[in-house]
């Protein structure tokens, strides 16, 4: 596109902004006890204040609560969307964006709030609302636009129960071959993939290495002191010249923590990185697996390997002794 | 013959916008508010104003804010680097300029849609923060792409060491929402924080909780420096720089300063301590009230014993006692702080430490001589303590 024709798309699809996406939609079953067993079951969180009524009854809860993370579900349409889509607002802006190439859909994350926990004969009605569109953006999968969506729930007396944003990316494809090399299945999406870390002349050996299995340590050749991360002169001697040592990946935990929030698309979580503090005397950052963060201790003994962790990235992995 | 800054600047005017979660305006349209506030504030002319300074991730040039709020011509504007390690080095500026006749009124300002634009919590992922890819490239890949992914690898060993808890932590959380309970202007105003709800708040990077973050905020923030004899014919009461520098040591980076030999303490910090309390002799002793920076509870924990308000390890029994607390030895953050007012990357805290000096904190403690402020914590930093005329 032009300037101007980037000018004139970017005027369409900010008139959506602030848009709601369609009348409100009031759920078709208001909340009941027979919908939140079914979803304890199936989830596998079956909390005594979500299915036991007597139970419940007995907490500070007062009675049986439905599970928070089924705000959605109250309001959902159901089975008949898959055959007949909703031509609602948001549609219609997806519409804009296929019209100028941006065809891909990506949905990137979504987060909730919840005010007020809800019980079973409460009325939950979801009011959704076209939030914001983002700057141009040059991701990974393209150039794109991220949306957000802004979903209110209400119960019956008109108060807010909670909230939901929830975020896509609608971008050009940037290759669409690659795209269907990497995907079995005609529509299905591949499988995202770990930010792959930036490379540049001070690091891109080090990375290439690891790719290939091994982790290396860089050395000064002037003073013999080993350094990591990698930089071009030696602290220590100002020499710029340098070799490198292969790490036997022997270590213990110098620190770590575990990550909950935000999911990014492309890593497990919980997701547990330390700071390895390894046998030859430098430290790495990198993943410890296998192992609860609580049963983790500052000083244990670990060992690491160079593994495929997905589709494209080798990292280095760690694991207790 | 070199100069010292102490007391040669004073700052004369702060002005803020509304803090709130979605601004619905440019970032540059709150920080011409913000500015324009600072200088009602002060009750100085716009056309006075010959200097700017603002960090380097900020987003209006100060060519546009200057056009916008009516300044005069300038004859100096800076940037500063290190997201809020800039916030104090930001008024070391204006000083400097102040002191060595580079400019006689500078404006100071951080404007942010920082809930409704870009959000720091969202980490580095779909949106790159800083153009030092390198640095990044040693932590993304494993998922370290938040700021409260690096702290809580330091925090957590200091935690280890020390037998620091969760329950500290939350002296610190509910502490400043306490406060935050009395201010207007801040997002915690009106909502109570128990333990309960601290211990309820879901895991972010373990250890650290939600409530151990600050928040995300769309707003801005200004202030005005000028020189100490200046401050004196305007309006308000002059918040005297008695002392501030920067401060970065060995082995310092952005954030992930993991291979140092000792991750128990804040070298920054301690070297930007021994400055400000050499340069205003003063000592720990001198400070009435404080703000330091606290983007995550644990720095607020260990910067208590960077400046010497306690020994090593001790600062979790130093909190116990109320010490952070309106009563307390130490009221820290008597606004709420980044955790409970707003995070405009710390700059709001300088505007809660000139109020503190001229008596109109919204919990303003008896006999405010001297407050300690600090920059961003885990990266290139600065302290600054402010006195009374
Ligand atoms: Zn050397």
């Amino acid at each position: 596109m032009t300037p101007e024709e980037t000018k004139a798309f970017e005027e369409k699809i900010h008139a959506f902004v602030g848009r709601e996406n369609g009348p409100p939609k009031r759920g078709n079953d208001d909340v009941n006890e027979a919908m939140i067993r079914h979803w304890a079951e199936v989830m596998g969180d079956e909390l005594g204040t979500y299915t036991d009524a007597e139970y419940a009854a007995g907490t500070g809860k007062g009675g049986l609560i439905a599970p928070p993370a089924m705000l959605q579900a109250w309001s959902m349409e159901g089975y008949p969307m898959a055959e007949n889509p909703a031509q609602d607002i948001q549609r219609q802006l997806h519409n804009v964006f296929d019209a100028h190439g941006f065809t891909g859909v990506l949905g990137t994350n979504t987060s909730t709030e919840f005010f007020r926990d809800l019980k079973p004969g409460d009325q939950v009605t979801a009011h959704c609302i076209i939030d914001t569109i983002s700057e141009q953006k040059a991701t990974g999968r393209g150039i794109g636009y991220f949306i957000e969506t802004l979903t209110t729930y209400t119960d019956q007396n008109g108060e807010e129960v909670g909230k939901q944003v929830f975020r896509v990316l609608k971008f050009i494809p940037a290759d669409s071959n690659d795209a269907a090399d990497s995907s079995t299945e005609d529509d299905s999406p591949s499988v995202p993939t770990r930010i792959t870390s930036p490379r540049g002349h001070d690091n891109s050996w080090w990375w290439k290495a690891c790719d290939e299995g091994k982790i290396l340590i860089q050395r000064c050749t002037s003073c013999q002191t080993l350094r990591h991360p990698p930089r071009p002169m030696c602290g220590e001697c100002q020499s710029i010249e340098w070799d490198s040592i292969e790490s036997t990946l022997d270590g213990e935990v110098y620190s770590f923590t575990t990550l909950h929030y935000p999911k990014i698309p492309g890593y497990q979580y919980p997701n547990t990185v330390g700071v390895i503090q390894l046998s030859e005397g430098t430290r790495l950052v990198a993943n410890i697996v296998d192992i609860d963060y609580e049963t983790i201790k500052i000083g244990m003994k670990v060992k690491g390997s160079v593994e495929q962790v997905d589709e494209k990235t080798m990292l280095p992995v760690f694991r207790p002794e | 013959m070199p100069v010292s800054l102490k007391n040669e600047a004073a700052i004369a005017g702060i002005g803020q916008t509304a803090y709130t979660k979605h601004s619905g305006v440019s970032e540059l349209a709150l920080t011409c508010e913000a500015v324009s506030n600072c200088i009602d504030d002060a009750g100085i002319d716009p056309a006075e104003i010959d200097g700017l300074v603002t960090y380097t991730l900020d987003s209006s040039d100060e060519v546009e804010v200057a056009r916008s709020v009516g300044l005069g011509d300038l004859t100096m504007y800076a940037k500063i680097n290190y997201g809020g390690g800039a916030a104090v080095g930001l008024i070391q500026q204006a000083a400097m300029a102040v002191a060595t006749g580079a400019a006689k009124n500078v404006v100071v300002y951080r404007g942010m849609n920082g809930r409704s634009g870009q959000r720091m919590g969202r980490g580095v992922s779909g949106d790159i923060i800083s153009s030092d890819l390198i640095h990044w490239s040693w932590y993304m890949a494993y998922g370290m792409l938040t700021p409260v992914s690096w702290v809580t690898l330091i925090a957590n060993k200091y935690m280890h060491e020390y037998g620091a808890t969760s329950e500290d932590l939350a002296v610190v959380a509910m502490t400043q929402r306490q406060h935050a309970l009395n201010n207007p202007a801040a997002a915690g105003y009106g909502k109570p924080m128990t333990l309960d709800d601290y211990m309820n708040s879901r895991l972010i990077s373990e250890p650290l909780r939600l409530f151990d973050c600050c928040q995300e905020t769309d707003g801005a923030c200004a202030l005005l420096i000028t020189s100490t004899e200046r401050a004196r014919e305007l309006k308000q009461k002059p918040a005297v720089i008695r002392a501030v520098t920067q401060a970065s040591t060995q082995g310092q980076e952005q954030m992930t300063s993991f291979y140092r030999d000792d991750l128990l303490s804040l070298p920054e910090m301690e070297l930007a301590a021994r400055r400000v309390y050499e340069m205003s002799g003063l000592g720990p002793d001198d400070i009435d009230a404080a703000c330091l920076y606290d983007a995550f509870t644990p720095e607020v924990i260990m910067q208590l014993e960077s400046f010497g308000f306690c020994g090593r390890g001790e600062a979790k029994d130093f909190i116990k006692d109320g010490n952070l607390t309106l009563g307390g030895r130490l009221p820290n953050n008597t606004h709420g702080g980044l955790l409970s007012e707003a995070y405009i990357h710390g700059v709001n805290n300088i505007a809660e430490g000139v109020r503190l000096i001229r008596g109109q904190s919204c919990n303003q403690p008896q006999g405010v001589e001297h407050v300690l402020i600090s920059s961003g914590v885990g990266v290139p930093t600065g302290a600054m303590i402010l006195g009374s005329s």
